[in-house]
């Protein structure tokens, strides 16, 4: 596998993700990588020493990372977040509005793709944990 | 109506494109038919047995005569003549070609129409009242709010990939007229104490393999609260629903699994945190949207007298017109279950005349029913003799509706991949069996509802008479169900016992309905005589 794709201005964080379990026992640990029925908010206490969440997708159906993504960054996490595993090209502009930034798909996406599936859509019709207005703000300020 | 403003336009456009190009990566060989799969069912694209299959949101059932004529259109020119409304309020058309689906999509956003989340495991289209704005016993027109959640469901980022599909009604009145309380999330609109509407919210009902009715979550959430409570429900059950099972990933299986009290508790402390997150709408996007449907400009002082002098003309007036909140106005509804026919089937040119009659004699609107039935919601009286000769000229006049052949019936196995069992040829055959009016009439209100399998498409737990076709060591199979209703008396039916080859279910219905006719007190329905009496003298009289 070669770098994530990503969308962040730092570079990619390099200690390796440990489990949740281990995570919550060791309190050094910077990187953690959370299964889909490991519940996020278990990790909210720790987030200001966090840099990297990995957030496993092992099937692409399995849409439980999205809420785990929010989670997170609604409780204001800054760090890395990151999807790994069965990530496909049309979930990545989906991902990003859930506050994903960096990508590591089993399967290497293609980047013109990538681009012009991000490019696609000049509006949300909701608010999610990425900046994008929603088009009620639009129409009302 | 509501209508797009440019905002609405461009997402839908740019759906268009994005399917297109996602028809040319398969169509190329870029993408495998299993990387392609997951992106078509997001579109309403299914691959059933003979060809594709396209199912066209029809936003709470409601559309306008430019958008009905495009229906038309599309059957004409991308089907093979006609096309098939749906329980969901929908219309879906059975014979598409793949590389010209993207043209489909792009004529129908050029009438503000798409197929955006009509499958997959996401919201749905969402359903409600076909009576929404005519009806005399509704607190509001739900219409605004379930426009709302259109909105907020398209392409809704966190609840895309969900355990399973979800399906959403709004209704506001007492009467239920779209089968509320058996959706994932019902909701009723209501009045609190101080005059402010608000949802009563019902979570965990649907058909399916196991069928449950929703029960009541919370009993009032107010306008600006509700998408956030909305959110709260789905982020509860997208985190904790099963994916272990498919058969057992609706949200319906979460909140019986741990209980309604449970479920409730962790939704209202989600909801506490999701309010923080300002993601609900100002109170003038409503109020913006609420404009769109204001009532049309009836006329007053109408006359309520009708001439039924032609004694066709009054037997459907008796049967398919409905009291419309308007003086001098009805509501008017046009079967599409001829005896012999496909229920839900339309022809092109019937299509095209559904849509011209709405525009001169409707205000220009037409609702689809969950019952597959069309409504022409705001006839004046003294166009009603007009409108149905122009039906009945083209064979859409039959006077059935809520009798025993207005049958809802699934495409079952002539189309579908999941079915075990034929449903049309069934349900024509019990439509011939009574084909006599008389006798129907003498029957009264009967809904009779049959699926081809175990995924109750056809709701056959909500008819007062269901049938479930199965497959037994590979012959079909029928079983029959009494006493389900998905109206406001909601209930589920029950399994009479072992089931019965084709020609063996319409007798049992027939001995069913003869039981009824027996055992009737005065004024009784169907349904109101099983729950009195009982299912066993309907077993005796179909077993004994």
């Amino acid at each position: 596998m070669g770098d994530p794709l990503s969308f962040r201005t730092d570079a990619a964080h390099e200690e390796p993700a440990v489990t949740l379990d281990a995570f919550l026992d060791q309190s050094n640990a910077t990187s953690v990588r959370l299964e889909p029925d490991e519940d996020a908010r278990a990790l909210l206490p720790y987030l200001d020493r966090l840099a990297l969440v990995e957030i496993a997708f092992p099937g692409y159906r399995d849409g439980r990372g999205y809420s785990a993504a929010r989670i997170l960054r609604e409780a204001g996490y800054q760090g890395e977040l990151r999807a790994q595993g069965d990530v496909l090209v049309d979930q990545i502009a989906f991902m990003r509005r859930c506050g994903f930034d960096s990508f590591a798909p089993e399967k290497p996406l293609d980047p013109a793709v990538v681009e012009a599936s991000l490019a696609r859509y000049d509006h949300v019709y909701q608010r999610a944990a990425d900046a994008t207005v929603p088009v009620w703000k639009l129409r009302h300020g | 109506m509501y209508k797009y403003d440019q905002y609405d336009q461009s997402i839908v456009d740019a759906r268009v494109e994005e399917f297109r190009d996602q028809v040319n990566r398969r169509l190329s060989g870029a993408l495998s038919e299993d990387q392609f799969k997951p992106l078509r069912l997001m579109n309403g694209l299914y691959l059933q047995l003979h060809a594709y299959m396209l199912r066209v949101a029809v936003p709470y059932g409601t559309l306008d005569g430019r958008q009905m004529r495009m229906l038309g259109h599309i059957a004409r020119k991308y089907d093979r003549g006609y096309g098939h409304f749906t329980t969901r309020q929908n219309i879906q058309y059975n014979w598409i070609k793949l590389e010209e689906a993207p043209d489909i999509l792009a004529d129908l956003a050029s009438v503000e129409m798409h197929a955006i989340q009509t499958s997959g495991n996401c919201i749905r289209n969402i359903s409600s009242d076909q009576y929404a704005g005519a009806a005399s016993d509704e607190v509001t027109d739900p219409r605004p709010w379930a426009e709302l959640l259109r909105q907020w469901s398209t392409f809704h980022p966190e609840f895309s990939y969900l355990p399973r599909k979800f399906k959403i009604a709004v209704i506001a009145a007492a009467e239920d007229r779209a089968a509320m309380r058996l959706h994932d999330i019902g909701i009723e609109l209501v009045r609190n104490e101080a005059g402010t509407l608000g949802g009563k919210i019902f979570v965990g009902g649907g058909m399916g393999r196991t069928p449950m009715i929703a029960p009541e979550i919370k009993d009032f959430v107010p306008a600006e609260d509700l998408l956030s409570y909305l959110e709260a429900c789905l982020r509860v059950y997208n985190r904790h629903g099963r994916r272990d099972n498919i058969y057992k990933a609706r949200i319906k299986i979460l909140v019986h699994e741990i209980g309604a009290e449970d479920y409730r508790r962790q939704v209202e402390e989600e909801f506490a945190h999701v309010k923080t997150l300002g993601i609900d709408p100002p109170a003038a996007e409503l109020e913006r949207i609420t404009a769109f449907f204001a009532p049309p400009a009836f006329a007053t002082g109408l006359s309520d007298e009708l001439d039924l002098s032609d004694p066709d003309f009054r037997l459907w007036v008796q049967q398919n017109v409905a009291a419309h909140a308007q003086p001098g106005y009805a509501i008017a509804n046009i079967s599409l279950k001829p005896v012999g026919g496909i229920p839900g089937d339309a022809t092109a040119d019937q299509i095209d005349l559904m849509g011209d009659l709405a525009e001169r004699y409707s205000f220009d609107e037409l609702r689809v029913t969950h019952a597959q039935n069309i409504v022409l919601p705001h006839v004046r009286k003294a166009d009603l003799y007009a409108v149905w000769q122009a039906l009945d000229e083209a064979g859409l006049a039959t006077p059935n509706l809520d009798l025993i052949s207005d049958i809802i019936a699934c495409p079952g196995l002539d189309y579908c991949s999941l079915a075990n069992a034929r449903s049309i040829p069934v349900a024509q055959k019990i439509a011939e069996r009574f084909a006599d009016l008389d006798r129907q009439r003498d029957l009264g209100e009967l809904k009779l509802k049959i699926s081809g399998c175990i995924n109750a498409c056809g709701h056959h737990h909500a008819g007062h008479i269901g049938i479930l076709g199965v497959d037994r060591k590979g012959t079909e199979n029928y079983q029959l169900l009494l006493g389900g209703s998905g109206a406001e008396d909601v209930s589920l039916g029950k399994i009479t016992g072992p089931g019965f080859d084709e020609d063996g279910i319409v007798d049992a219905v027939e001995k069913v309905t003869d039981t009824y006719k027996s055992l009737r007190q005065d004024g009784e329905r169907f349904v109101d005589t099983y729950r009195r009496v009982g299912i066993e003298p309907f077993k005796e009289a179909i077993y004994g």
